[in-house]
């Protein structure tokens, strides 16, 4: 058995164990976990990933150091791939797009397979990127439409944001299809890691615990949601209570209520100290958002220093009277 | 009737179930043909590098300093504060397994280390126990782990067994690049004077000399020299001129110090010296070169960003030394990843010099107006556009071309169609490797990066595996015989692994193809290819079908 | 040699290659073995293509009256890449020897009856001849790839030399002589 899944599953277990207890313990553990660790929890996040990504933005950028993935920009009749190996700010701001929010790095993963022997055909390893890709949409619509409990009256992006998720009405109450694809992709990732040898060779503790983690939010939110339904107009004035700084618990929202807002906030408060923190940093990732116009426009690495090299009259003088032999001119006859 | 028989599994043990242990409970296996020699002690001293001394990778006491953890630490930490990319993807990385498999390392050798995700773990582990606070706390729970020697030795022969290639960087969502990684790494080893010899000494002789093989400046001439009477031989009687040294000359030429030296890269150089000719001749070119800058390539690159920016001082400094326009860079490959990323930043900016503009076609540079520096391949293709070449490719017929992308043209610049537009000019025959092994995603020669020795030719033959099996696959289903590249280190590493894999396969440079097909002014009776192989069809009484292609 | 054995193979071939190759790709650590099984583009994939194109090469030629020489190309390709890999020469060329234990297996499995004992060790010869021949790649490709090393360090140095005028005496003289 893998320690490393195993660690992450147990303090997931754990966690759960302790919100529910609290949950049920009494008004005092459910102020605890529906006011003071959200509290705290958005503290952290906020404090810290500031801090992280200034601790970053700190580090300069001595060399520009784009991957080209491209036909450079050189004369006039080549054609040059202003995407892939960008020339102008224009062209960086398209590739990042692409890359943040379609993973475009991710879905190059072009295979060749030979069906029969004379006809090569290319086809794509979409899994890991349909997974992530999926993962990520849902989880940022999740979220997106979680702003209804705070808001009010309800914004309208929101409302149409709700409406277009819940397209596909089956039954009522409608299903956001968002909050399926969540579970399903967080399933999906959870299991490639643990099922594929070389990704379950490489993971650590902390790439199972977020996944078991939002797959523990995912989890009590569908509970909530379409199972077990919580007194939704209690939880919506709980968060307006949070929002506008009076907060206060309404009775009888539920346990589980209470195990999904406290896995929330533990997600929140890890999230400056680990690899989630990659939503920022990808921004800031040297080899991707810059432009390749380095012949052109000369770079400045701000603790560029003189360095001791060898000189041409160093090397003249050592190398004068065999360069005079050999007929090669010299500064110094 | 089976017990009689032993049964095979017992003939060879191999244990097919070994559980798989934690890759950081896994120590390090220094094998023979997989690693390079320590560097000499005297190569290090020679560029004041610190803690010079002789070692060796196999014993067990590496004679470290005293305090090395420390020097290790303290270099990190000033890494860190210096390099936003070095921070950033020791922190970012989610290992999610996309470039696992995108490594000629780990597709050829087998060994999980190498899958890039790893490599760069090897460092990220020490890094959450330093500079962490989950890490600190944590522990190996948190993927962290003291710096330890084994780690260290763990370190040095994967860091030692990563090209720099840049392919992994193509498939990261993030673009973490593990040549920046290993860029570092090797920084922090040549902190404690764990560099190997084939970059060592070859940086040493770069700074002395001029160039990596430490080729003294008479001796530099002699061997263009010796092209000078081999070209007479081969391109009916021509007489080529190089100059050395020149004060006044329009443009100086630097090219890889390897390319002088062995074949099939004399073949390339002979290319040039051909080149120039040719372009004197007709159009009155004026170009030199050097024997103090006589080096294109920089191994300094791959020991520290201090080393690199000394070697490549060099070219700057003779460039203004002789008051020349611009400069024209041969085929190489990191030493373009150098010039395009590197040394304006490092030694510009170049006022003294002139925005480059080819002095035949008239046509502007303007994607180098800042460095002033030009490659071969694009000051050949303006000329090829623009009709200023005589060109007979019916003098390559006998080869079927396909062209290997340098990693660092293809990753670290972009310079594809170039290249291809002049050998598609010069040559009938040409034809792509599949997709997924070229340009951006082009697979490493497996020498890159330093690791071109003699002693780890194992870890060569497993690197350039990708490579050749894509070599293989052209050359089964068209015949092709001819592996074309635009790099030094290529043209040294690729015939060893093609007579390996593929021995029907031979290598060459572009400007070689380029002089096989160029109808030189005055030459008379040329029957012979650059390297003095009759060209089929081509006796000397029927010169005249030279004649019928020059007008395409 | 009778027909049965080669009904049998003929008719268990996919089987028969599949453990094969499992069993050959099983001497790599898990999480590469993982890899060469599932990665089916050949050109990221070039050691588990090769591995599968000659296993099943082999399995097509066993019981053919073939020459050594067709037997040496199917395995050539293979046993090329495992002697340049982390393996003894016994793990390099052995894997040949798998064979025997997965068509007993097989046979086993069949319940087939029709297989006589005369013929597989008929069968059982042929493979042995094959491991010999094994050996024989293995030593070929060691022989070329120390050919080529020593030819590497030779044509670094000495050709240097000869360029710099520094052995131009030595390889007349030699010329000469030949």
């Amino acid at each position: 058995m893998n320690v490393r899944y195993m660690y992450s599953l147990i303090a997931v277990i754990v966690l759960f164990l302790l919100a529910y207890a609290g949950a049920e313990a009494g008004v005092w553990s459910q102020y605890i976990l529906g006011v003071v660790i959200p509290y705290l929890a958005i503290l952290v996040f906020v404090v810290f990933f500031i801090r992280r990504i200034v601790g970053w933005a700190k580090s300069p950028v001595p060399f520009r150091i784009p991957t080209t993935c491209g036909q450079q920009k050189t004369l006039p009749w080549i054609k040059s791939s202003w995407l892939d190996n960008p020339s102008s700010r224009l062209g960086v701001i398209a590739r990042m797009f692409l890359e943040i929010v379609f993973f475009r790095s991710l879905f190059r993963n072009t295979k060749f397979a030979v069906k029969d022997q004379n006809k090569p055909f290319y086809a794509l390893e979409l899994w890991l990127w349909v997974g992530a890709l999926a993962f990520h949409m849902a989880f940022f619509t999740v979220v997106a439409r979680h702003l209804r409990f705070f808001t009010q009256p309800v914004l309208f992006p929101i409302s149409l944001l709700e409406n277009i998720d819940s397209f596909f009405q089956v039954g009522l109450p409608g299903v956001f299809i968002s909050g399926v694809v969540l579970f399903a992709a967080v399933t999906f990732l959870l299991i490639r890691r643990v099922l594929i040898p070389q990704v379950r060779y490489i993971s650590l503790a902390s790439d199972y615990f977020p996944l078991f983690l939002i797959f523990g939010i995912a989890f009590s939110g569908l509970l909530m949601r379409y199972f077990s339904k919580v007194d939704v107009v209690g939880v919506k004035e709980m968060a307006m209570g949070l929002v506008t700084l009076h907060p206060h618990i309404v009775e009888g929202v539920g346990a589980i209520f209470y195990v999904h807002v406290f896995f929330v906030s533990i997600l929140l408060a890890y999230f400056p100290f680990s690899k989630l923190m990659h939503l920022g940093g990808i921004f800031l990732s040297p080899t991707r958002n810059m432009v390749n116009n380095n012949r052109a426009v000369r770079h400045i690495n701000p603790w560029n220093y003189p360095v001791e090299v060898h000189t041409y009259e160093e090397y003249e003088e050592e190398f004068r009277d065999k360069m005079i032999e050999a007929g090669l001119p010299v500064e110094k006859e | 009737m089976s017990d009689e028989l032993l049964k095979p599994e017992e003939l060879i043990k191999i244990d097919h179930k070994i559980p798989s242990k934690d890759w950081m409970d896994t120590p390090v296996n220094i094998r023979k043909g997989m690693y390079c020699y320590a560097s000499n002690p005297k190569s290090v001293e020679y560029v004041g590098l610190p803690h010079a001394r002789a070692w060796n990778p196999l014993d067990d006491d590496w004679k470290l300093p005293e305090n090395w953890k420390q020097i290790i630490h303290e270099g990190f930490k000033e890494r860190l504060d210096k390099f936003r990319s070095f921070k950033v993807f020791m922190d970012i990385c989610v290992r999610c397994g996309a470039c696992a498999d995108k490594c000629h390392f780990f597709i050829g050798t087998g060994d999980p280390k190498n899958m890039p995700v790893l490599r760069a773990e090897l460092l990220r582990s020490v890094y959450r126990n330093d500079f962490t606070k989950v890490g600190k706390i944590l522990g190996k729970i948190a993927g962290a782990r003291e710096l330890t020697i084994d780690v260290l030795k763990e370190w040095w022969y994967y860091f030692f067994s990563c090209t720099e290639c840049r392919r992994c960087s193509v498939f990261c969502p993030y673009g973490i690049d593990t040549a920046e990684i290993t860029i570092m790494a090797r920084e922090l080893l040549n902190l404690i004077g764990l560099n190997i010899d084939w970059i060592a000494t070859p940086v040493a002789n770069c700074y002395r000399t001029g160039n990596h093989l430490g080729i003294q400046p008479h001796a530099f001439k002699d061997m263009l020299d010796f092209f000078v009477e081999d070209i007479e031989e081969v391109a009916g009687g021509i007489q080529v001129e190089p100059s050395f040294n020149r004060k006044g000359a329009d443009i100086l030429f630097i090219t890889p110090s390897g390319d002088v030296f062995a074949d099939p890269g004399t073949y390339t150089a002979m290319g040039y010296l051909m080149l120039f000719h040719y372009l004197r001749e007709k159009y009155g070119f004026d170009i030199t070169w050097s024997t103090y800058a006589s080096e294109g390539g920089n191994f300094g690159f791959f020991t520290s960003h201090e080393t690199m920016k000394r070697l490549n001082s060099k070219m700057y400094a003779e460039a203004k030394r002789l008051g020349v326009k611009w400069i024209l860079g041969g085929e190489c490959g990191h030493m373009w990843r150098v010039i395009n990323q590197y040394m304006d930043t490092m030694n510009g900016p170049a006022d003294f010099l002139e925005e480059p503009v080819s002095p035949i076609t008239g046509t502007k540079f303007e994607n180098s107006k800042s460095t002033k520096m030009v490659h071969i391949a694009e000051f050949v293709a303006d000329l090829i556009k623009h009709d200023k070449l005589e060109l007979d490719p019916s003098r390559n017929d006998h080869l079927k071309v396909t062209f290997h992308d340098s990693c660092n043209p293809a990753r670290g610049m972009g310079l594809l169609d170039e290249p291809r537009y002049v050998i598609q000019n010069v040559c009938n025959h040409f034809y792509e490797m599949p997709d997924n092994t070229i340009r951006e995603q082009t697979f490493c020669c497996g020498s890159g990066a330093g690791l071109n020795a003699g002693e780890n030719m194992e870890q060569r033959m497993l690197g350039g595996l990708p490579r050749a099996n894509a070599v293989k696959y052209v050359h089964e289903k068209h015949g092709v015989n001819m592996l074309a590249c635009v790099c030094a280190i290529d043209r040294a590493a690729l015939p060893p692994l093609m007579e390996y894999w593929v021995p029907e396969v031979d290598v060459t440079g572009m400007t070689e193809l380029v002089a096989n097909a160029l109808i030189m002014p005055g030459q008379v009776d040329r029957t012979t290819d650059l390297r003095g192989e009759e060209i089929p069809g081509l006796q000397s009484d029927d010169v005249k079908t030279e004649g019928d292609n020059v007008e395409k | 040699m009778s027909g049965h054995v080669k009904n049998f193979l003929e008719k268990r071939k996919t089987v028969i290659i599949k453990k094969w190759f499992d069993c050959v790709v099983d001497t790599y650590p898990p999480e590469t073995a993982s890899f060469l099984k599932k990665e089916k583009d050949p050109f990221n994939n070039p050691v588990g293509k090769t591995t599968v194109q000659c296993l099943e090469a082999i399995i097509d030629h066993l019981l053919d009256k073939r020459s050594e020489q067709d037997m040496i190309s199917h395995l050539d390709p293979i046993i090329r890449i495992r002697s340049v890999q982390d393996f003894p020469p016994s793990k390099a060329a052995g894997f040949v020897l798998f064979l025997k234990k997965i068509i007993r297996e097989e046979l086993n499995n069949q319940k087939s009856k029709d297989v006589e004992i005369n013929e597989l060790s008929a069968l059982d010869s042929k493979i042995d001849e094959l491991v010999l021949i094994a050996f024989d790649v293995y030593a070929k490709c060691r022989e070329t790839f120390y050919q080529i090393k020593a030819n590497e360090a030779k044509n670094r140095f000495y050709k240097a030399f000869e360029r710099a005028g520094l052995v131009t005496g030595l390889t007349e003289e030699k010329q000469d002589l030949s």
